[in-house]
């Protein structure tokens, strides 16, 4: 009869087969992975050629689509870029973007299976203050950098995540500021010069209300009265009534808190029905969407309208001029048919690449570090510098106008700036 | 003040006539196929590219460009109801009408964005600036001809409804399905005919919405739906007339409340809903007042 061994000694064997083979597998999966979740975890693979992964969501259908798809545009230009002068650290970028159809529970939703099921190595922002606060948060759950150019509330900045963890980046102009180049103009002006009235409609938005109500506190205070500010929902029945509203009172000025075209549309459609021009006339947002914005309200009609940016398609930059060029060989226009929102989406990837070889990897927490380490960089909006916040310090505030009948999108503001040129009133309406 | 408040009625009785050109077909297919159809939104969207292509492409005016869009959103009515709805049946067919025409309203969105994409588009006819000058309101054209086309489609819908052979069978068809079947009539054509004619509708309202509004896109029909719900809800599921009605009420108030407080506007509007429909659950003309003509 043959001995038999012990239960022990029969299954050592198998137990130590058992326990190579998880510690063949544990190493393999240490040394091979290319993308992680956790802020800690060493992900040095300058010597890999894996691609580097970037996810984003976007608002490619809903309110925000048109800025969506622009964005969009700007994100993929940038990738296009980089991959032809060989990548970051010898690999190629793949952008991997989610659509969020504007929606602040998709965009949770979107981040969420980016980073933990799709594994991406890094995350660029969406579209909009309102996307970037829920999405920003899922970030700084998984120990993401999140770079973004379209998310500059205050509110962005103050979600209890991003003050644990400033992990949110924006490399566009803070919002709360950005009217100030006008309120300091105003405030340049004799008395008699400045506007005696002005209304201030604003949409609900946490990016139309911070700017504008600062504005109204300097402007009172410089003498300029106050006869409409009210804030009301973007629902297309009650912008006509709102702006029927402003256009009665038969203001100087009118600072429009909008958020897209169709907001400012309504509201210069109302105003010409009801034979009313203001003297000056600024809104929000919509203005700076080029193309998009002419064809829906007539060149016309857009000649004396501004608008506050960081950025726009004549910026005297190398990078700006050469990206503008890129755009319209690839997507056809002219450079004044270009969204502001491609050079702030351009930007957001120029960032994350001069963070990569600057850190020499794709480790998040290094990543955020050496953003919030006072470093200046360049993009094609001007230079980038992030506060304890994670805001842009370095960011100029300009004020653009449409000018030469609707042709030319200039920088008005400043008035000292070598690039500015003289503001001019609000044409009268004319047929778009 | 008195002038802000005057404006905001003559505004809201205006923007109510669009609303109730959108709305009309929707009480209209509900009143004979008990189908909420919520690619009605879309549909309204899908009416105003129709114009606007025609319009820029063609150079066609708006209004005689119905000739082409009304005939061709009927023939899309048609289609949607033979292809998604007329398969429906049993007990579940009412929410089940709900999560497929959901579905039909995606797919077009989706249609919409590959063809025009995402910027807005407004339709600018020569026209729709034009503005006359009333007991100092400046009036838009576009408006008034746009109410008076709501007149005019409700006018025309009871005549369809009450003065035709096809009418009687559709009220036959709201009364009792299997009576009118027992009579005789074919109710799946006039369900069919109905859908169709409910879309076809809404190419006008379509028409006057891209003309008036500042600016759409594909997801422009998300606005609607809610309010367009809200409406037909309130003026009598079923009920031309009361789509009218209800659209020019709410409209109106939600337009003089946006004076003082826009931000309430809304919960005014949907709380206005409510209370009508606690003291009178059907609405002001509602389904039994219809259907017992």
């Amino acid at each position: 009869m043959r001995a038999t061994l012990p239960w022990f000694s029969r299954n050592a064997i198998a137990l130590s087969a058992v326990a190579l083979s998880v510690g063949v597998l544990a190493a393999c999966s240490s040394s091979g992975s290319s993308s992680s979740s956790s802020s800690s975890a060493s992900t040095n693979n300058s010597a890999s050629k894996t691609p580097i992964t970037i996810g984003a969501s976007l608002s490619l259908t809903g309110d925000f689509s048109a800025d969506g798809t622009a964005f969009q545009k700007g994100y993929e230009l940038w990738a296009k870029d980089v991959n032809a002068a060989g990548g970051i650290l010898g690999r190629q970028v793949k952008l991997t973007i989610l659509n969020d159809a504007s929606s602040p529970n998709q965009v949770v939703t979107n981040y969420q299976t980016l980073i933990n099921s799709d594994h991406v190595d890094l995350t660029f922002g969406p579209y909009s203050s309102l996307l970037t606060g829920p999405a920003s948060a899922v970030a700084s759950r998984n120990g993401y950098a999140f770079i973004e150019g379209a998310g500059g509330a205050p509110s962005v900045f103050q979600t209890p995540q991003n003050e644990a963890d400033h992990n949110v980046f924006d490399v566009s102009l803070p919002v709360a500021d950005q009217l100030m180049p006008l309120v300091n103009y105003i405030a340049s002006l004799p008395a008699s010069q400045r506007p005696k009235t002005a209304a201030y409609p604003m949409t609900d938005d946490p990016f139309a209300d911070p700017p504008e109500q600062l504005a109204i506190q300097k402007l009172t205070a410089l003498g300029v009265k106050n006869v409409y500010e009210k804030i009301y929902p973007e629902e297309p029945s009650q912008l006509t009534s709102a702006a029927g509203a402003v256009a009665a009172k038969n203001p100087d000025m009118v600072i429009l808190g909008s958020t897209d075209v169709p907001t400012m549309q309504s509201f210069m459609k109302a105003f010409e029905t009801a034979h009313y021009t203001p003297k000056w006339f600024l809104g929000e947002s919509g203005p700076d969407q080029g193309q998009a914005f002419i064809s829906a309200v007539g060149a016309n009609n857009a000649d004396g309208t501004m608008v506050p940016n960081g950025w726009y398609p004549g910026y005297n930059n190398p990078a700006s001029q050469k990206m503008v060029s890129e755009y319209v060989a690839q997507y056809g226009g002219s450079a004044a048919d270009i969204n502001a929102d491609v050079a702030e989406a351009y930007s957001v990837g120029q960032v994350m690449d001069q963070a990569i070889v600057a850190t020499g990897g794709l480790d998040n927490a290094k990543i955020i570090s050496y953003l919030h380490s006072g470093v200046t960089l360049t993009t094609v909006q001007g230079q980038v510098k992030f506060d304890s916040l994670g805001e842009n310090s370095a960011a100029a505030a300009f004020i653009f106008q449409w000018q030469g009948n609707g042709t030319k999108f200039v920088q008005v503001l400043p008035a000292g700036d070598k690039a500015s040129v003289a503001i001019i009133q609000k044409s009268p309406w004319g047929s778009s | 003040m008195a002038r802000e408040i005057s404006l905001a009625v003559v505004d809201g009785i205006l923007i109510g006539g669009v609303y109730a050109l959108m709305a009309v077909g929707l009480t209209l297919i509900f009143g004979v196929l008990d189908i909420i159809n919520i690619a009605q939104g879309v549909l309204v969207i899908l009416g105003a590219y129709l114009s606007y292509s025609l319009f820029t492409a063609a150079h066609i005016d708006v209004f005689v460009g119905l000739l082409v869009t009304v005939p061709a959103m009927f023939i899309v009515g048609v289609a949607i109801h033979w292809a998604f709805i007329r398969r429906l049946r049993g007990t579940e067919r009412t929410s089940m009408t709900l999560l497929v025409t959901y579905a039909v309203a995606l797919i077009i969105e989706g249609v919409l964005y590959k063809i025009y994409g995402a910027n807005y588009d407004q339709i600018n006819a020569s026209y729709t600036n034009s503005t006359v000058h009333i007991f100092g309101i400046y009036i838009e054209y576009i408006y008034i001809y746009g109410f008076i086309l709501a007149i005019a489609l409700v006018v025309g819908l009871y005549a369809l409804l009450y003065r035709t052979r096809f009418g009687r069978s559709v009220r036959a068809t709201m009364q009792d399905e299997t009576a009118a079947r027992l009579v005789g009539i074919d109710v799946n054509r006039v369900a069919a005919l109905t859908f169709g004619i409910g879309v076809a509708v809404t190419a006008v309202g379509g028409m006057v919405y891209g003309a008036t509004n500042g600016g759409f896109n594909p997801n422009s029909g998300y606005d609607l739906i809610s309010r367009l719900l809200a409406i037909i809800i309130l003026g009598g599921m079923g009920s031309i007339g009361g789509a009218l009605v209800a659209s020019v009420f709410m409209i109106t108030l939600e337009s003089v409340v946006t004076v003082w407080y826009p931000v309430w506007a809304v919960a005014v509007f949907y709380g206005a809903l409510v209370l009508v429909l606690v003291i009178r659950p059907t609405g002001f003309f509602g389904r039994k007042a219809v259907r017992a003509q």
